[in-house]
C-alpha cells in the first residue's frame, strides 16, 4: 500500500508527526528500527518548557529571549517565536492525552527551574518527563489505529526527478530490504551524539541513520559542528543525571570541596568550566544531599536510583561524581518554517532536524518542546503536501534495494569496527569535544580520512540473514563515520568560538 | 567469570570484568569474542525497557542486573523468540490496544491536584519491558489475556480523573481480563519499575463490580443456585 505519509523514527517527534499527519485526512505508516516506547525521548528527564507562569511570573518574550541568548545569536529569531508561541498549546495538547505532569498545590501543572531560564518554565512528571511524554503519545497513536511497524533500519529516502517517492529499509527481523512507497517522508530518527560512542548520555541507537540517508538523496545540513555537552553525566557510564537536580539547588565542586561556577549558566559555560577543572586533575562532583530525602525522592526518583546501581553511592548521603558528555546535537537536517527539506515531499522533525531554534546551544527543556511543536508542523506539512499531491512515482522501481545493506566487495574482513567505533568516540570526545582547536581538529580529521580509506577492511562478521544485529550496527557505524567527517570539516571551517563550538586558538 | 547463554543450544562463556551489569557482559562477549551474539539494548539506564531477559530463571533488565559467577542468561518466556536473547514483542504489545488502554478526553480538561497525580503516578512510569509477560503463569496458558501491563494501562487511564468516560474500557476488560488473573503477584515481582499489576487489577475488579459487572465465577455459582429457583422466583425442591 502508498501511503501519504511515511514516517521514520517513532519517538516524541514521529509520534507527534503521525498524529498531526491522520488528524489532517492523510494516510500515515511510521517506520521504526526499535519499538515506539524504546526511543530516545524516553530518557529525557528535565522537562518541558512553556511559560505557563504557574511557578511565578513568566512569559514568552522572556522564552524567546533566554533561548536566543542560549543560541549565542545562531538561532533563528522566526523559528524561536513560533516554538514559545505554541509552548503552551503543546503542553495543553500533552495534558489532554494523558501526560502525568507533576502538579503544585492549585492543581497546575508543576514548573521548576532548569539552566539559562529567567523562571521555573519546565513542566515535569517527576524525572520522567520523556517517558511519560512518549508513552501518552504511543497510546494516543493505537486509539487512532496508526500503523506502526518495529525494527525497520532505513537504508534511503528514494527520490525521481527530485521528488520523494518513499523508502528502502532492512526488515531486521528477516534480513530482507524492503521497499514502501508514500507521497511524502518525515524523517524523525533523532541526533548523532553516539559518534562520541561510550562519552554519550544518549542510547547507542542514537546514530544519525535519518540524517546520512537524507543527505544522501540530497538534503542539506546545518549547524553540524554545534554538540552539546551536558555538564552532569555520571563519571563511569555516562548516564545522565537531569539539570533540575542544580536547578533545585546541586552544587557543582571540586576534590577539594570547593565550587568553581554559577551551576545555573547555560550547558555550555558549566561544561567548559568543569572540563577546566578536569584538565587541572581534579575530580568533580555534584551535590545535592543538602535538598534532603523527601525533596530528592519526589522530584529526583530516577536520578537517585541510577546513581546507586552505576555509581554505587546514595546521593543522599554521598556525592556524585560527574563529567561533561556529548547529549544533544544542534545539528541536523535544514529544514524551512514548513518543516520542510529542499527536497520535495521530504521533511525532518525532532533532533535529527535543524529548525534554527538551539543555534550553538540548545537551552534545557526545549528539545522536547522542539517534538511537539515541529512534529505537529512536520506532520500537518507533510499531510498538506501529499494530499494536494497525484503524482504517480514507483519507488520500487528506482532502487537497487541492495545497494546499501551490504559490504561493497567480498574482501576479507580484516579490522574490527567495533573497536574503531570506540577509537573514534575517544578522539572525538578529546579532539572535537568540550574545547577545540585546528591542531586537534585536523589529527582527528586525518584519523577519521585514514578509517574512511580501510572501509573495505570492516564488515559484519556474522553472516546470519535473521535478526543480525552485527549488520546493523555495522551500518550505524558507516552513518557514524560519515557524520564525524561532516561535523570534523564544519568545526574546523568555524574559527570563532561560538556555543558549544569552543576554539581555544 | 563464566555466564551460559542460552542461545540455539547452551553457549559459556568467561569474561574478566570487574562487577559488571549484565548488558556490559553481553557487550564484551559480541564485541571481543562472539558478534554472531544478539540481545536488544538501548538506553542502558532502564528506562528504555529493551534488555528485559532472564537470568537464573527471574526477569532482569540486563543493564541493571549485576552478574554473579555461573549465572544462567535466557531469553524471556511467554512471548516468541526472534534470535538468541531477542524475543518478538509484537503480540504483547497488541494487548495495549485491545485493553483500549488510552486516553478519551474531549472538550475541557479536568485539573489534576497533587492528590490526583499520585493515584497514577506509579502506573505511568510503566517501560514496557514485558518482563510481567514472561512471569504471568496466566499468559503461559491462554494467550488471549489481556496481561499485566495492559491491566496496568488500563487502571492508568480509568483512575485518570481527566477521563470523562471509562464504561467502555471496564466493558472491554471483562473477558480474558481482569477475571482471569489469578493474583498471584509474580508480575509485581518481576517489575523494575515496582508497579503491581496485581494490585491495579483488583482495583480495576472493584470497578468493574460498580459498573455492574461480576465475577464470572461467582456469577456461574449463581446461575447454579438459580437453577433451583421456579420461573416465579419460588424455591424448587
Amino acid at each position: 500500500m502508498k501511503n501519504d505519509v511515511l514516517i521514520i523514527g517513532a519517538g516524541g517527534a514521529g509520534l507527534t508527526a503521525a498524529l498531526h499527519a491522520k488528524e489532517k485526512g492523510a494516510s500515515v505508516r511510521v517506520l521504526t528500527k526499535e519499538y515506539p516506547t524504546r526511543s530516545q525521548t524516553c530518557m529525557a528527564q528535565g522537562g518541558i518548557n512553556a511559560a505557563l507562569g504557574n511557578n511565578g511570573e513568566d512569559s514568552i518574550e522572556s522564552h524567546i529571549a533566554n533561548t536566543l541568548k542560549s543560541a549565542h545569536g545562531m538561532a533563528n529569531e522566526d523559528a524561536v517565536r513560533h516554538l514559545c508561541e505554541n509552548a503552551p498549546d503543546a503542553v495543553k495538547w500533552l495534558d489532554s492525552i494523558g501526560v502525568c505532569f507533576s502538579r503544585d498545590k492549585d492543581a497546575k501543572i508543576a514548573q521548576r527551574s532548569l539552566g539559562g531560564a529567567s523562571s521555573p518554565r519546565a513542566c515535569h512528571a517527576q524525572d520522567y518527563t520523556g517517558l511519560k511524554i512518549l508513552h501518552s503519545l504511543y497510546d494516543k497513536c493505537l486509539s487512532e489505529g496508526i500503523e506502526i511497524l518495529n525494527e525497520k533500519f532505513l537504508l534511503d529516502v528514494i527520490t525521481d526527478n527530485g521528488e520523494v517517492c518513499g523508502v528502502s529499509v532492512l526488515d531486521i527481523r528477516s534480513g530482507e530490504v524492503e521497499v514502501y512507497e508514500s507521497k511524502s517522508v518525515i524523517v524523525a530518527t533523532g541526533g548523532y551524539s553516539r559518534v562520541y560512542d561510550k562519552y554519550s548520555t544518549n542510547s547507542t541507537a542514537s546514530t544519525g541513520d535519518g540524517i546520512v540517508s537524507a543527505l544522501r538523496a540530497g538534503a542539506k545540513l546545518k549547524d553540524m559542528a554545534f554538540v552539546q555537552f551536558h555538564p552532569t553525566g555520571l563519571k563511569n557510564s555516562s548516564i545522565l543525571i537531569s539539570e533540575s537536580a542544580r536547578g533545585a539547588g546541586g552544587y557543582l565542586i571540586n576534590s577539594k570541596g570547593e565550587r568553581f561556577v554559577n551551576e545555573l549558566r547555560p550547558r555550555d559555560e558549566v561544561a567548559r568550566a568543569i572540563n577546566e577543572q578536569v584538565l587541572k586533575g581534579e575530580e568533580v562532583f555534584l551535590d545535592i544531599r543538602h535538598l534532603g530525602e523527601e525533596f530528592i525522592n519526589e522530584e529526583l526518583p530516577q536520578e537517585r536510583k541510577l546513581a546507586k546501581l552505576y555509581e554505587n553511592i546514595d546521593p543522599l548521603t554521598d556525592l556524585i561524581p560527574i563529567k561533561p558528555v556529548a547529549h544533544y546535537t544542534m545539528g541536523g537536517i535544514e529544514v524551512d518554517k514548513n518543516s520542510s527539506t529542499c527536497i520535495k515531499g521530504l521533511y525532518a522533525a525532532g533532533e535529527c532536524a535543524n529548525h534554527g531554534v538551539h543555534g550553538a546551544n540548545r537551552l534545557g527543556g526545549n528539545s522536547l518542546l522542539e517534538l511537539i511543536v515541529f512534529g505537529k508542523q512536520a506532520g500537518q506539512s507533510a499531510a498538506a503536501y501529499a494530499l494536494a499531491h497525484n503524482a504517480a512515482h514507483r519507488a520500487a522501481e528506482n532502487i537497487d534495494v541492495n545497494k546499501y545493506a551490504q559490504r561493497d566487495d567480498e574482501n576479507a574482513i580484516e579490522l574490527d569496527f567495533y573497536k574503531i567505533k570506540e577509537e573514534i568516540g575517544e578522539l572525538f570526545y578529546k579532539n572535537v569535544g568540550i574545547v577545540r582547536c585546528e591542531k586537534d581538529l585536523l589529527l582527528a580529521q586525518d584519523t577519521i580520512k585514514e578509517i574512511q580509506s580501510k572501509l573495505h577492511l570492516m564488515g559484519a562478521v556474522d553472516t546470519s540473514k535473521i535478526y543480525n544485529t552485527n549488520r546493523i550496527e555495522f551500518l550505524e557505524f558507516k552513518n557514524i563515520l560519515e557524520l564525524c567527517a561532516y561535523v570534523v570539516r564544519e568545526a574546523l571551517d568555524i574559527k570563532e568560538s561560538c556555543g558549544a563550538h569552543y576554539r581555544v586558538d | 567469570m563464566k555466564i551460559t547463554i542460552q542461545r540455539e543450544s547452551l553457549h559459556s562463556y568467561e569474561v574478566d570484568l570487574a562487577d559488571p551489569t549484565l548488558l556490559e557482559v553481553l557487550n564484551e562477549i559480541k564485541h571481543t569474542q562472539d558478534s554472531s551474539l544478539v540481545y536488544a539494548s538501548g538506553c542502558r539506564s532502564s528506562i528504555c525497557g529493551s534488555c528485559s531477559m532472564r537470568a537464573n530463571g527471574r526477569e532482569v533488565l540486563a543493564c541493571s542486573y549485576k552478574v554473579q559467577e555461573g549465572d544462567l542468561i535466557e531469553p524471556l518466556k511467554n512471548v516468541s523468540v526472534i534470535r538468541d536473547l531477542v524475543v518478538d514483542m509484537d503480540k504483547a504489545l497488541s494487548f495495549n490496544a485491545k485493553a483500549k488502554a488510552w486516553s478519551l478526553v474531549s472538550g475541557e480538561v479536568n485539573p489534576v491536584t497533587q492528590e490526583n497525580e499520585k493515584i497514577n503516578e506509579v502506573q505511568s512510569d510503566c517501560i514496557l519491558c514485558g518482563s510481567c509477560y514472561s512471569a504471568c503463569p496466566v499468559y503461559a496458558v491462554n494467550g488471549e489475556f489481556l496481561g499485566p501491563f495492559s491491566l496496568t494501562r488500563v487502571w492508568k487511564y480509568v483512575s485518570d480523573v481527566r477521563e470523562d468516560d471509562i464504561k467502555e474500557k471496564i466493558d472491554t476488560i471483562q473477558t480474558n481480563g481482569v477475571w482471569d488473573c489469578t493474583l498471584c503477584n509474580e508480575c509485581t515481582l518481576v517489575c523494575p519499575q515496582d508497579i503491581s499489576s496485581k494490585a491495579d487489577i483488583e482495583k480495576l475488579r472493584a470497578r468493574s463490580v460498580m459498573q455492574g459487572h461480576e465475577d464470572p465465577s461467582f456469577a456461574s455459582f449463581g446461575n447454579n443456585f438459580n437453577s433451583g429457583f421456579g420461573f416465579d422466583g419460588s424455591p424448587v425442591f
